[in-house]
């Protein structure tokens, strides 16, 4: 039985469904007795559970959901997705971060590099991997491993999954902001595709320094924000508490990204998340990369850096005031 | 009658009172340093260039005052000031905001772009603002920014870019988020043409702006002591359990780790912009000149 506090309070419901079922489960086994018609009853039930509590969620459900411990991390889905992975180190600067991760792969028949932000799962993991706040290091090999894609003309992919960058005294002094500054000028001009997918937490500008990409994609429920719905809301209300009305104005929600105009596609997710099925989550997500991949292997290079400029270059809200009244006004008489 | 002490705790009584009683002055004679204490006289301290005559504290400057201490005589021209602020989130108090930022400083957005001469030589400059809503990049100031750098590539002209600003504007939500990438992106335009690009890191120079267009120019020169980081959060600082230098996330503290070219003075800055400029001045130029 998992231990609760990797339970979020709205999967309690289905958690004692799957805690009943486990126990009948356990019980036949031993008595040998055929109790399947129950457990098929109570999985239907289950599942209908988990339909109509998964249609009801919130922006801040969905972030809690983002940012659930037994969410799947970058390195599961490098392990699922890739028949074969090599990871690879260091920034040849100053250090290798393990916040971030990168490496080469190969995905069907195709050789691709990966980088991304890597959580931890226990207590010595997540201190090791600094809760996937990667530091200017973590970005200067992320930018070292697309180099290297740009000249052996591979695909990169990069997995998005970062609360925030680290900003503690290291960081500042090996200049995190310009690390982050560099990604995105250089990601713009990399002559290779470039697939970004946000699968957990896109936390700003942390998230951003590996997210300038041809497609830009999210799981059904990651989140992709300017700043933590908390930090919102101690910024525009002075109170931290109401991180779930920050959750709601940001639309940081997939479908506020893609509503937003800024997500290419949404990645549906198994019932109930991709925590509760991960191989499914992992083939989902195979499937939308390679097809994005194919598209964009048809493109040349020119073309395609036009249309990652392009796509940047539009984003953000803004009117113009037409300055050419007189004019029209001529064009009447 | 007894000369006032200079020093010991009757003086410091004594210098309080004056400092009450110069609060009590009208408005607009006098102003306090925020550092050192010191009554300034306003027309003195606009004379300076807004910098404490005693300690040297460098005073924000708003946009306008900064672009008429820049240029030749009031050699500036504005452009895509018809670029209008939108609510993209449909945020309840965005439009407040926004109204409430106009208002108190007469300016529509964070940010006046334009053409400038500095020594008679035609430049393309950027100044934010921090007195309207802290320098915030939203989508107008994005825009902007995109588009002279878009001119300067067309017409062949340098850019100066001053950076104040305390990041991203939130209440913009991921649109905002998305104005690094695309200023960013701009910068790969910028360099690829080949145009020079100077920045001048002014007091606040934080988070997502000076992680994007503010950290990729060719050249970068900052103010001295101002405050620049990826994020102004003192918490984090009490946070940390190793020492955290006195100078950290300063101007000092930027030059001391090799993210800066240079720290300069206010009264400086003009000529090191001419000196730069002069640097790296096209190779035409340098022809007709011989010719």
């Amino acid at each position: 039985m998992p231990p609760s506090w990797n339970i979020l309070d709205f999967e309690k419901p289905i958690s004692e469904l799957d805690e009943q079922i486990a126990e009948i489960k356990r019980l036949t086994a031993e008595s040998g007795e055929d109790r399947s018609q129950d457990i098929a009853t109570l999985e239907s039930d289950r599942d209908r559970l988990i339909e109509h509590i998964f249609s009801n969620l919130s922006a801040w459900d969905k972030t809690l959901l983002a940012r659930h411990p037994k969410r799947p991390y970058t390195l599961d889905y490098v392990r699922t997705i890739f028949d074969d992975y090599t990871e690879l180190h260091g920034d040849r600067l100053f250090a290798d971060d393990p916040a971030m991760v990168g490496g080469i792969a190969t995905l069907d028949d195709r050789q691709v590099v990966f980088v991304g932000q890597q959580k931890g799962r226990d207590i010595k993991e997540r201190g090791y991997r600094n809760f996937g706040s990667a530091k200017p290091e973590g970005y200067r090999k992320a930018l070292r491993l697309m180099k290297q894609a740009e000249k052996f003309h591979r695909p990169v992919i990069c997995f998005v999954d970062t609360p925030a960058a680290d900003v503690n005294v290291g960081a500042e002094q090996r200049g995190i902001s310009g690390a982050i500054a560099r990604n995105m000028m250089e990601m713009t001009g990399l002559k290779t595709p470039i697939v970004v997918v946000v699968i957990g937490e896109g936390g700003s500008g942390g998230a951003i320094g590996i997210a300038l990409g041809d497609r830009v994609l999210m799981l059904e429920h990651s989140i992709y924000a300017v700043i933590p719905p908390e930090g919102f809301a101690a910024i525009v209300w002075k109170d931290a508490a109401r991180g779930k009305d920050g959750a709601e104005a940001m639309k940081v929600t997939s479908e506020g990204g893609r509503e937003l105009g800024l997500i290419d596609e949404v990645i549906e997710e198994p019932l109930g998340g991709a925590h509760r099925n991960m191989e499914l989550a992992a083939r989902n997500l195979k499937v939308v990369l390679t097809r994005h991949l194919d598209e964009l292997a048809q493109l040349s290079i020119p073309e395609l850096l036009d249309m990652r400029y392009a796509k940047f270059r539009d984003m953000g809200a803004y009117e113009e005031k037409s300055v050419a009244v007189d004019s029209v006004i001529t064009d009447c008489v | 009658m007894t000369p006032a002490p200079w020093f010991g705790r009757k003086a410091k009584a004594a210098r309080k009172t004056a400092r009450q009683s110069v609060d009590a002055l009208p408005d607009g004679l006098w102003t306090k340093c925020p550092k050192c204490g010191e009554i300034l006289f306003n027309k003195e301290l606009q004379k300076n260039l807004r910098v404490c005559s005693k300690c040297g504290y460098h005073y924000i400057l708003g946009a306008r005052e900064r672009i008429a201490s820049i240029v030749d005589d009031g050699a500036f021209e504005e452009m895509d000031a018809n670029l209008v602020t939108v609510n993209i989130l449909g945020f309840e108090e965005y439009d407040d905001k926004l109204a409430k930022w106009r208002q108190r400083t007469g300016m529509d957005e964070a940010i006046v772009t334009g053409i400038g001469e500095i020594d008679g030589r035609t430049v393309v400059i950027g100044v934010l603002d921090f007195h309207f809503w802290a320098g915030t990049m939203g989508g107008v100031v994005g825009e902007r920014v995109v588009r002279a750098m878009e001119y300067a590539i067309k017409n062949d002209l340098p850019v100066i870019m001053f950076i104040a600003s305390g990041g991203i504007r939130v209440t913009e939500g991921l649109p905002g988020l998305m104005q690094m990438a695309k200023t960013s992106a701009a910068c790969a335009k910028l360099h690829e043409a080949g145009i020079p690009y100077i920045v001048v890191l002014t007091d606040n120079s934080l988070a997502g702006v000076l992680a994007s267009y503010g950290s990729l120019g060719d050249f970068t020169i900052s103010e001295p002591g101002l405050l620049t980081g990826l994020t102004a959060d003192r918490v984090a600082k009490q946070a940390q359990v190793v020492n955290v230098p006195d100078n950290f996330r300063r101007a000092e503290f930027a030059l001391e780790h090799g993210h800066i070219d240079r720290i300069v003075a206010r009264k400086e800055l003009k000529s090191t912009l001419i000196k730069l400029l002069e640097f790296c001045r096209n190779r035409e130029e340098d022809e007709e000149d011989a010719a």
